[in-house]
């Protein structure tokens, strides 16, 4: 690779070719201030934050997007430079609702941040009390435009990384704001609810919906029986909203926090996935023996679910039948717990964490129920636990490490790497090889399919029987793979896909890290650390060795993939138009 | 074949045009027919003349004969006097063209005379639908000469040598910008920007409407020069005359060989496809209207990279505006020292200005650099109306800025006018009188900025909102002295923060005026007055006792009730209910009303 001198401030620093003015400052251990950059996918130098000189051009020059050269000369912090960001901010803050001090996003704001950081005028423009813009119609998020400085991160993800594109910049100029086609509202678009416009949201213009009241609200009724369960990913990531380091694991404190929190029973949604794990394994040992539609592909993520129901309904049969961990999680709690204990399943609130802002559409659909009871009553994202973990008062970091209550309380390190892009594939072929086989596998770890490549490829030989998986993550990168498997150009047997990058450690309900995080960090990489870290220390690592699943069969449901189970933990899609 | 003694000449342009001249033609020709003229007297509808403000235009050959204001119900007239006896119809010449007793050609008059015209040379001169007149003024020789005679390094050397500079505004050497163009990559473009925003413009569309293949041709040898087969023109949706006749035009040069594959038998192959616009200003910028023809929302993208690397769907591609493809068949059969040989020292050649606002001859005029502000307002323009005063004379649109009476001996060129403040720009020229107010001017085109505004970046988005609405505040009473300065720092702000040359250059206005005009901002703000009387929130109207006569006119066509008083005795007006409209002023007989 070749390589660049300049100078940053004085200070030589080599970089590669090709590498951005940014990027080269970082180096340099000089950190040029960003709102709208997003490395790789929003590249387009509209907020002009990062403006810095450069000797010898004609103005300044934006940084993010602005090759190195030979020789080059910058300087991030002269006069002009420094009255440039001002600048840049105090026309932002003209146009901002204010309300920071209750706004959600405060502290944890990439506006606010900066403005700290420049001494800003926020009334240099006169005082204006902006009316809330807001579009609360759909079940995930709530848009607030007043709050929005337009950087169109949100745009760039949607369209980019996730091929969806719902939403983009409509009018013009001082009018232009973001939106739907039309202005329409986003629960009438063909939005499919995975949140990554909310991640990358620099501001408070973008927001989960906050069901936090409705579980304060259970918790507080004496007459109901309060459940939680927590996704394989939720303990992975909840510790960065305590400022503890990414990829830490907080399974024990979180567990404790639930308790303490008012919590009747604090269950591992992970032991729903093991229980996914049964009944997808079977299901496609099913399919690959009685010459059902392959390839199968897994149906745990509720983003994904919606993008093949909308963009790709041709493909609905080869969607895996099976709910997804959340929803068996609630149907069993509902079902063989509630009989269990002799609770009236009236009486249960059942409530998910999940790293996902999509689950709070999966759990409103009306198949996800039985007896006219949803499976979940309420999904929070880990913010929204976040959020009630600080409303209560609990110092996080100094809780005591706890265990999940027993019913779904273990579960197999197969059940943990669910949060990870290629865990629920490596889950499955881990109970699959050997059910086939009928030994054990001799590496339980499937490398091949772990890792944040864009699609990930391999071919396993299960006794004789060849077997073709892919693994992908993120929409774009998914709809590029089923546009293969529809030409022909590639075939598989089984496919994972998880909708948002990197799978549910990156979900679009998981803590926010600002774009200077995000830049020069592989937050799917460092995220998922968490989760592969825990499973490796396990010796309980195989689905089908987990003694909570193997209670649930032998006890409740009866066969594997059996009419019980069938019942229960399977589900049907629907069409749906892309508007 | 027929013999024509005759050609009468009548504008087809987008001005003359909205003031009938197609049913002049038609009566034209029927008239002509029911004579059993129609096959000796040729009638041609042409591209724009110029002398818009006299339209429609109908010049006569042999003689030249130069009538304007020319309306259907005249045709007859001009048949049986003119076009049968030979007996010039007076009536109807243009008023400059007849004195003594004598009757001057076109070029002979005074706005005519110090016009040069190249960019417009065929420009109310050939039917622009028919190729054929296009080759009978050597159309289509110069890329013949090129694809024959010159490999791509000397067409791009000649054009490098002729000095000519992009005419869009911003200048940049047009050789140059092909030179950065020609590397080896397998796909590139040519494109032509004909998203003639400005506000008061029309060179553009003049020449599209009066010689479209003028620019395919320029295309073409452009395409040869750099090594590209596809050319777009992105064209202005609202120019339709202009996009009919680009359209005839190249189904006309299909059907000769002029463009598709092996061009003159040369083995090159290059066609051209229009792309309209949607009207929006920012699409004129390069990297804006790159992104439009791509099929996306039409906003500007940082540079590098430069289109001459990465340009239109991310090959290297290059952008000419229209006047300055429209100099190039010239340059290649005339040479680089004849093109060289008009204008300055660095700007070379002719520019076609829009002549506009408070002047007598509105019109397109098109004259080498170097002719001064003067001679364009005075001899070429005929002046100013009314007797009135020259103010100053606006260059470069909503990007530029004002040229005070003072500097009118100013020489245009692209060094002089930006010594001054201003800038070439596109070619608007608008010449403002005794009557205008500066502040409302800088207003008028910040709110043409702001409304055009694409909205990606935050100096140009909030920061022109924000600087319009301190103009706001100083035009209806509530400025204050701190509020120059304030007014000053954002726009060189957005200035120095803005993604793209409209945001880079919009605060241009603001400052020109500052510059020259600060003491109006001053009456503004201190005196609360607005001198030109325009500020309506700054005026009151009031009746002069003494002038009075009574006669209760303006009181009938008061809107607002606002003036009363008896018969014969002198009026008052009511400075709650007036509207201060003006209604009542221009009325009043006796110069009683006065605004104040």
């Amino acid at each position: 690779m070749s390589m660049v001198n300049l100078k940053i401030n004085g200070i030589p620093v080599e970089v590669p070719a090709g590498s951005t003015v940014l990027e080269a400052a970082r180096k340099a251990g000089i950190r040029i201030p960003t709102l709208c950059y997003l490395k790789d996918i929003n590249e387009i130098g509209a907020c002009r934050m990062c403006l810095v000189e450069v000797k010898g051009a004609r103005s300044l020059v934006t940084s993010c997007v602005y090759p190195v050269s030979e020789g080059m000369e910058v300087f991030t912090n002269t006069p002009a430079v420094q009255r440039s960001h001002k600048a840049t901010l105090e026309l932002l803050l003209s146009n901002h609702r204010k309300d920071c001090l209750s706004c959600p996003r405060s502290t944890d704001c990439e506006l606010q941040a900066l403005c700290r950081e420049y001494d800003v005028d926020e009334y240099k423009y006169g005082k204006f009390e902006l009316e809330p813009q807001v579009d609360n119609s759909a079940v995930h998020l709530v848009r607030d435009n007043s709050k929005c400085i337009l950087c169109r991160r949100c745009v760039a993800v949607c369209r980019k990384t996730q091929f969806v594109g719902v939403i983009g910049p409509n009018d013009r100029g001082f009018d232009s704001h973001i939106g739907c086609s039309f202005d329409i509202p986003l629960a009438e678009s063909s939005c499919i609810n995975c949140g990554q416009c909310i991640a990358v949201c620099p501001t408070g213009a973008l927001t989960e919906r906050d069901d936090t009241g409705k579980v304060w609200e259970a918790l507080a009724d004496p007459s109901k029986h309060v459940v939680v369960g927590t996704a394989p990913s939720v303990r992975a990531q909840l510790g960065e909203c305590f400022g503890m380091p990414i990829g830490t694991n907080v399974e024990g404190k979180m567990v404790a926090a639930l308790r303490r929190l008012g919590f009747d029973k604090v269950f591992d949604v992970d032991a729903a996935a093991d229980l996914t794990i049964m009944e997808e394994g079977t299901e496609f040992l099913n399919r690959l023996k009685n010459g059902g539609k392959l390839p199968m592909i897994t149906s745990c993520s509720p983003g994904w679910v919606k993008f093949c129901e909308t963009y790709y309904p041709d493909m609905i049969e080869n969607l895996s039948s099976c709910k997804s961990p959340q929803g068996m999680f609630g149907a069993m709690v509902r079902s063989y717990y509630a009989e269990k204990h002799g609770i009236d399943p009236k009486d249960i609130v059942i409530v998910s964490i999940m790293p996902c802002t999509a689950k709070k559409f999966e759990v409103k659909r009306e198949e996800l129920s039985e007896n006219g009871l949803p499976d979940i009553d309420v999904s929070l994202t880990t913010r929204e636990l976040a959020a009630m973990i600080r409303k209560a008062g609990l110092m996080f970091t100094a809780l005591p490490d706890e265990d999940f209550d027993p019913f779904l309380g273990i579960a197999s390190g197969a059940g943990h790497i669910f949060g990870a892009t290629g865990g629920v594939m490596e889950a499955a072929l881990r109970t699959v090889s050997e059910v086939v086989t009928g030994k054990p596998c001799a590496s339980v770890d499937f490398h091949e399919v772990r890792g944040v490549e864009a699609i990930k490829e391999a071919e396993y030989d299960l006794a004789g029987t060849k077997v073709r998986v892919a693994v992908t993550s993120g929409l774009s990168n998914a709809a590029k793979l089923l546009d293969r498997v529809k030409s022909g150009e590639a075939q598989y047997d089984f496919i994972e896909v998880m909708a948002c990058p990197g799978g549910c450690v990156n979900g679009g309900g998981q803590p926010h890290q600002p774009g200077e995080v995000r830049n020069f960090t592989d937050l799917r990489a460092e995220r998922a650390k968490a989760l592969y870290s825990e499973d490796a220390a396990m010796t309980l690592r195989k689905s089908h060795e987990n003694p909570v699943i193997k209670d649930i069969y032998e006890n409740y449901l009866g066969e594997v993939g059996g009419h019980r189970a069938h019942e229960l933990l399977h589900t049907t899609y629907t069409r749906r138009n892309v508007y | 074949m027929d013999m024509i003694r005759m050609h009468i000449l009548v504008c087809g342009g987008t001005g003359c045009s909205s003031s009938r001249s197609q049913q002049i033609i038609e009566n034209l020709q029927t008239e002509l027919t029911s004579h059993g003229l129609d096959k000796e007297v040729k009638v041609v509808k042409t591209g724009c003349f110029g002398l818009c403000e006299y339209g429609p235009i109908m010049i006569v050959y042999p003689e030249g004969v130069f009538y304007s204001k020319v309306k259907p119900e005249d045709v007859p007239e001009i048949v049986e006097e003119h076009v049968l006896k030979g007996r010039i119809v007076k009536r109807l010449l243009h008023h400059e063209a007849v004195s003594e007793e004598t009757v001057k050609s076109l070029n002979q008059t005074k706005f005519y005379e110090k016009q040069k015209r190249v960019a417009l040379r065929n420009c109310g001169v050939i039917n622009p639908e028919d190729i054929r007149e296009y080759i009978a003024m050597d159309g289509y020789e110069a890329l013949g000469r090129v694809l024959t005679q010159m490999t791509p390094q000397q067409v791009v050397d000649i054009v490098k040598a002729s000095g000519l500079r992009g005419r869009g505004g911003a200048g940049f050497p047009t050789g140059t910008k092909w030179q950065f163009a020609m590397g080896d990559a397998p796909v590139k473009y040519v494109c032509c920007n004909a998203d003639e925003g400005d506000p008061g413009a029309f060179m553009d569309r003049s020449v599209l409407e009066g010689d479209p293949h003028v620019v395919l041709e320029a295309m073409t040898i452009a395409g040869y020069a750099i090594g590209s087969h596809q050319g777009y023109i992105y064209v202005r949706a609202e120019y339709p005359i202009a996009v009919h006749r680009l359209q005839i035009a190249i189904e006309q040069s299909r059907e000769m060989g002029f463009l598709g594959k092996d061009i003159f038998g040369s083995g090159f192959d290059f066609d051209i496809e229009l792309r309209l616009g949607s009207g929006a200003f920012v699409c004129g910028e390069e990297t804006a209207l790159m992104t439009s023809i791509e099929g996306h929302r039409g906003e500007p993208r940082p540079r590098p990279p430069f289109p001459a690397v990465k340009g239109l769907f991310s090959v290297p591609t290059i952008l000419n505006n229209v006047e300055t493809y429209a100099n190039i068949p010239q340059i290649i059969l005339k040479g680089a020292d004849w093109f060289a040989s008009m204008g300055t020292e660095k700007s070379k050649g002719t520019k076609v200005f829009c002549l506009v606002g408070k002047i007598n001859n509105t019109g397109l005029v098109e004259i080498p650099m170097g002719t001064t502000l003067r001679e364009v307002i005075e001899d070429i323009g005929g002046g100013i109306p009314n007797g009135k005063k020259f103010k100053a004379a606006q260059t470069g649109g909503p990007s530029g800025g004002c040229i005070p009476a003072s500097l009118i001996d100013t020489p245009i060129d692209y060094e002089n006018l930006a010594a001054v403040g201003t800038m070439m720009g596109s070619g608007g020229l608008i010449v403002m009188d005794e009557d205008t107010c500066m502040v409302d001017i800088a207003k008028f085109f910040l709110e043409f900025t702001v409304d055009e505004s694409c909205g990606k970046c935050t100096a140009c988005r909030i920061g022109t909102k924000r600087l319009l609405e301190m103009l706001e505040k100083i035009t209806s009473g509530q400025g204050t002295l701190e509020m120059l300065d304030e007014m000053e720092e954002l726009a060189y702000d957005i200035k120095a923060n803005s993604l793209c040359a409209l945001g880079q250059t919009a605060p241009n206005p603001v400052l020109s005026t500052l510059r020259y005009f600060r003491d109006e901002y001053i009456a503004h703000v201190v005196d609360k007055k607005c001198p030109a009387g325009v500020c309506k929130e700054l005026l009151s109207f009031e009746i002069d006792a003494d002038k009075c006569r009574g006669c209760t006119l303006c009181s009938h066509v008061c809107p607002a009730a606002a003036i009363s008083g008896k018969l014969r005795e002198p009026h008052t007006i009511d400075k709650e209910k007036c509207l201060k409209c003006g209604a009542c002023i221009e009325k009043c007989k006796f110069g009683a009303i006065m605004k104040k």
